[in-house]
């Protein structure tokens, strides 16, 4: 590869800035510069040497900043988007037409639009996605483009850098001692340097101080942090890492856990508290009553042994007993139950007295499980019910038939037959909520409603997520390399005695120019040192003065 | 005194020592003038310092008081998180003033943090029971670090402001003059708002309807202002009150938006007369006061209050946010509105880090971008929780 030769005659590969040994400038725009550009002195990142192949144009694409900056804007309007109208999974509905519907009704034509577009689901679109991946494609490229010139540029620094490089730092200064003996200005400005937690190293007549060089990883470090949350996110789609389940448990029932072979849950109990306060000011501006305290349910955990069946729920030993609370989930093998959601009252069984229309008078009582309704109920050798149909969420009739819409006992209805001593043959009856029709005409007997009993249903997800630890490998190492990046800053500070024994320094931090000026103040005290500048300060003066005469 | 309303009181005591403070300020800024007084100016920014913190120290004492009170953080509803967030301001302001002791950044940042407490105090304060979800430690960590990353960014924003202040030419017709003058516009109009609230709230007004909602379904609704804009397909059930002048489709709550509409006459009323008093813009009038100050410095600050705040930021509206969500939900991440404008906050800080990275992008640019980030921050506060609103919000 070509290289450039510096007049120290120190080889530099192309794309070089500042010549890595003495640092003298390179290049035109380096040697027009007043102050010079300090980030990777002394070293080439890939992507300004190579433009060759389709593989260095990409490379170069990601690594560029200007891209970089551009896709996490791109990123960010994109996820805006998604705030302007709910996403989908925070809306009740489930099925595509309803969905549709839904979004037209509630937002009308841009509802619709937007439904259309499928920005009702942005995160999961595919562009998405692909900008999310660009990004961390952009992230690693950058990272490896310029970390490793940087890590070179960081650990070969010579102590001594050339006239021509010291002239154009920011901060620098050039004169006589303003005190004493010029001979022991070095050795004082090294110990005042120690003193302020500086790392000094001497060569001949020049010196280097320099006090936090590892924070210049920082960047890099949480960059590494960021891709690999993002590798955890993606491990989510690995077989067997990430459970997600909802079930429904009503209380006094046990049911297989989905998604945790071998595994059964039983609620005991479901407990709903209200906080039993007068209604506040905002809660009157939200219109609502009263407000929730306490979801909660008194859970079981039980689990198979080994020899078990599958699927059956005997030989069960019971693993852990807890009262499942939103924020406190139960937690077992990396699986956790959380609270999610409850439906109160839910009909539990149903009872009826089969009672003579006429006299009012009842043969017996017949009660109707709903989870495990009997074909016939027996109340004495001449006297029976039998139950010809159960539609447990009855919604009309179809062709003379009854519907049921879902499983669940939303609105139960029922063809009883009812067998009496009076009419041994049997009379039937369609009995649901507030209706009744009795097909083959007039009834002797009907099935009396009397009560019903009631129970609670519990609505628990089930969650493993065996990728979180790598999340928080992830995270944590982004905030260690952000906070190394921020709250430490790369300060230099280059001393060189002339042969008339004056002084020449200059000085660079890649931020927190207040601070380093302070420590240069301390030590121009205590060594004598001749007066320095801030270039940038007196090219602010120019500039307000050029802005003056405009006026 | 219980100790609720000792709460309160302190919480009124730190407004009125801000208040002071920034007349405080505005002295010490004015004598700095080269007649020999900059010892007499560094008196008075001292004695401004002092104020501001004996402020501080009162609204701590509001927070502690309040939070004994209700046996948890005093952060669950908008009146508390707001006045949270002016608090956090205001110790990021005395942190960086220990810093950099720039005295000029007090007459930013303690209007800036009056604006917002005022704001705050217009919505109900009454202490409400939580809702499960919010029963969490979690919460309690995560809120308030984000809204002490938050603050730390605001001042950044304050930084900007005072840099644009100084650094644009009020003389001459700019792009930057005319935005520069629509965010002092703005902060009239947060202004206004206080002013209609207190105003409607002192005459008692009040007008109850039913409307229909977007679901078909009949609710009821009142408005403490005048009803300019009706709800969807309402019915007036207050009599002597002013009927509705426009109807607004179920999408849009017109009762949020008739708040939004007297803000904005009110806040107009009070720029116009300014305005036609003086005869000058109010960044003519602000300009002379800052000349003294350091752009150089100012940039500094800027940039650096964005790299002290972006990881307690990060901390607190990212890393804690998902560990209660985790906790809570059982899935650390779900895209709800809130999380997303956190996220998007983010993002741009971090552009903005790298912006500053390649050169051109400090000085009056980076102080506008400082500006449009606390803007997000401040839309993620107003715009998400009271129009928007997702599981977090305040609101809803
Ligand atoms: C959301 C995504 C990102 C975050 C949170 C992030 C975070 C950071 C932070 C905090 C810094 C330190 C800035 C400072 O100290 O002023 C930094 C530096 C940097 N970032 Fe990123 N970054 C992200 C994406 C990217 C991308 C996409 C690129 C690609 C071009 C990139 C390239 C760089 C470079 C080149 C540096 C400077 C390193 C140095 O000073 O040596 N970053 N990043």
């Amino acid at each position: 590869m070509e290289k450039i030769i510096c007049v120290c005659g120190h080889e530099n590969p192309v794309g070089t800035k500042l010549c890595g040994k003495c640092g003298r400038p390179l290049t035109e725009e380096a040697k027009m510069s007043k102050i010079v550009d300090m980030k990777y002195d002394g070293a080439a990142i890939r992507s300004k040497t190579r433009n060759k192949s389709i593989v260095d144009k990409i490379w170069n694409f990601f690594s560029s900043v200007k891209v970089g900056i551009s896709l996490i804007i791109i990123n960010l309007i994109a996820a805006s988007i998604g705030t302007i109208f709910p996403q989908e999974f925070y809306i009740s509905v489930s099925t595509e037409p309803e969905k549709a519907a839904y979004y037209e009704k509630t937002y009308g034509s841009l509802g619709k639009l937007y439904y259309e577009l499928g920005l009702s689901d942005v995160y999961s679109s595919w562009w998405f996605q692909i900008l999310v991946g660009m990004l961390a494609i952009s992230i690693i490229v950058a990272s490896i483009d310029r970390g490793i010139p940087l890590h070179r540029s960081l650990k070969n620094q010579r102590v001594k850098r050339h006239e021509s490089f010291m002239k154009r730092q920011r901060i620098i200064g050039e004169g006589s001692i303003t005190e004493g003996d010029s001979s022991n200005t070095l050795n004082l400005v090294e110990e005042k340097m120690k003193k302020l937690r500086y790392k000094v190293r001497r060569d001949g007549n020049a010196l280097l101080a320099e006090r936090g060089r590892f924070s210049r990883y920082g960047p890099y470090i949480n960059h590494v942090g960021l891709i690999i949350f993002l590798a955890a996110v993606m491990l989510r789609l690995v077989p067997g890492f990430y459970v997600d389940e909802s079930m429904w448990v009503r209380e006094g029932e046990m049911r297989a856990v989905p998604g945790m072979e071998g595994y059964f849950i039983e609620n005991e109990k479901f407990i709903l508290e209200m906080h039993d306060n007068q209604a506040t000011e905002n809660q009157e501006l939200q219109g609502v009553n009263v407000v929730a305290k306490n979801y909660q349910t008194n859970a079981k955990l039980y689990k198979q042994t080994d020899d078990a069946v599958p699927g059956k729920d005997d030989d069960l030993e019971l693993v852990k007993e807890y009262s499942i609370r939103v924020n406190h989930p139960l937690q077992h093998n990396g699986y956790s139950f959380y609270q999610m959601d409850f439906r109160l009252n839910e009909i539990k069984a149903m009872n009826f007295e089969l009672t003579n229309k006429e006299t009012g008078e009842s043969l017996g009582a017949v009660s109707v499980d709903l989870t495990n309704p009997q074909n016939e109920y027996v109340i004495d050798d001449q006297t029976k019910v039998q139950l010809l149909g159960y539609y447990p969420d009855f919604s009309g009739f179809e062709n003379g038939e009854p519907q049921t819409k879902t499983p669940t006992p939303n609105n139960p209805a029922f063809i009883f037959k009812m067998t009496t001593p009076e009419k041994p043959e049997g009379e039937v009856s369609f009995v649901a909520i507030q209706q009744t029709i009795e097909p083959n005409g007039d009834n002797a007997y009907k099935m009396a409603f009397n009560s019903v009993e009631t129970r609670n249903m519990s609505g628990l997800t089930v969650h493993k997520d065996s990728s979180i630890p790598f999340l928080a490998i992830g995270g944590a190492i982004f905030m260690i390399g952000v906070a190394i990046g921020s709250y430490w800053n790369h300060r230099r500070l280059w001393v060189e005695q002339l042969e008339d024994g004056s002084i020449r320094l200059a000085a660079h931090t890649n931020k927190n120019w207040f601070g380093i000026k302070k420590d240069i103040d301390a030590v121009t005290e205590f060594a004598h040192l001749p007066k320095y500048i801030d270039q940038s300060e007196n090219d602010d003066a120019e500039k307000e003065k050029e802005g003056d005469s405009t006026l | 005194m219980s100790l609720i309303s000792l709460s309160g009181n302190l919480l009124y005591a730190a407004f009125i020592a801000y208040l002071v403070g920034t007349l405080l300020y505005g002295g010490a800024i004015k004598s700095s003038k080269p007649d020999g007084a900059a010892s007499r100016a560094e008196k008075w920014g001292k004695l401004a310092l002092i104020v501001t913190i004996i402020g501080f120290a009162a609204h701590v004492g509001y927070f502690i008081t309040r939070w004994i009170y209700k046996g948890h953080a005093p952060v669950s509803n908008m009146f508390e998180f707001t006045t949270a967030f002016g608090m956090f301001i205001i110790a990021a302001f005395i942190l960086i003033s220990y810093m950099y002791r720039l005295t000029a950044l007090g007459l930013v940042a303690l209007p800036v943090a009056l604006l917002i407490i005022g704001y705050a105090a217009m919505f109900p304060n009454s202490v409400d029971p939580l809702v499960p979800s919010l029963q969490s430690h979690w919460l309690t960590i995560h809120v308030i670090t984000a809204a002490m990353g938050q603050s730390i960014l605001a001042i950044s924003a304050v930084a900007g402001l005072l840099y644009l202040l100084k650094s644009i030419n009020p003389k001459i017709k700019s792009k930057s003059r005319f935005w520069m003058e629509a965010v002092l516009y703005f902060g009239v109009l947060v202004i206004g708002f206080m002013l209609a609230t207190v105003v409607f709230k002192g005459m008692g007004y009040e007008a109850s309807f039913t409307y229909i909602d977007t679901q078909d379904a009949e609710q009821e609704i009142t408005y403490n202002m005048p009803a300019v804009f009706g709800m969807n397909d309402y019915t007036l059930l207050t009599e002597k009150v002013m009927n509705p002048l426009v109807e607004m489709p179920a999408v849009i709550n017109a009762q949020k938006l008739t708040t939004v509409f007297w803000s904005f006459i009110f806040g107009s009323i009070i720029y116009l007369l300014v305005r036609l008093v003086t005869r000058r813009r109010i960044l003519t009038m602000l300009h002379p006061l800052v000349q003294k100050v350091n752009l150089n410095l100012l940039d500094e600050v800027g940039y650096r209050s964005v790299l002290i705040g972006f990881p307690v930021f990060t901390l607190g509206a990212l890393v804690f946010a998902m560990i209660w969500a985790q906790e809570a939900w059982g899935r650390y991440w779900g895209w709800d509105p809130k999380e997303v404008w956190a996220l998007i906050t983010w993002l741009f800080y971090a552009a903005y880090l790298h912006l500053r990275l390649s050169k051109g992008w400090e000085g009056k640019k980076s102080a506008w971008l400082a500006v449009v980030g606390f803007a997000i921050i401040l839309f993620n506060l107003i715009v998400v929780n009271l129009v928007i609103a997702g599981l977090h919000s305040y609101a809803a």
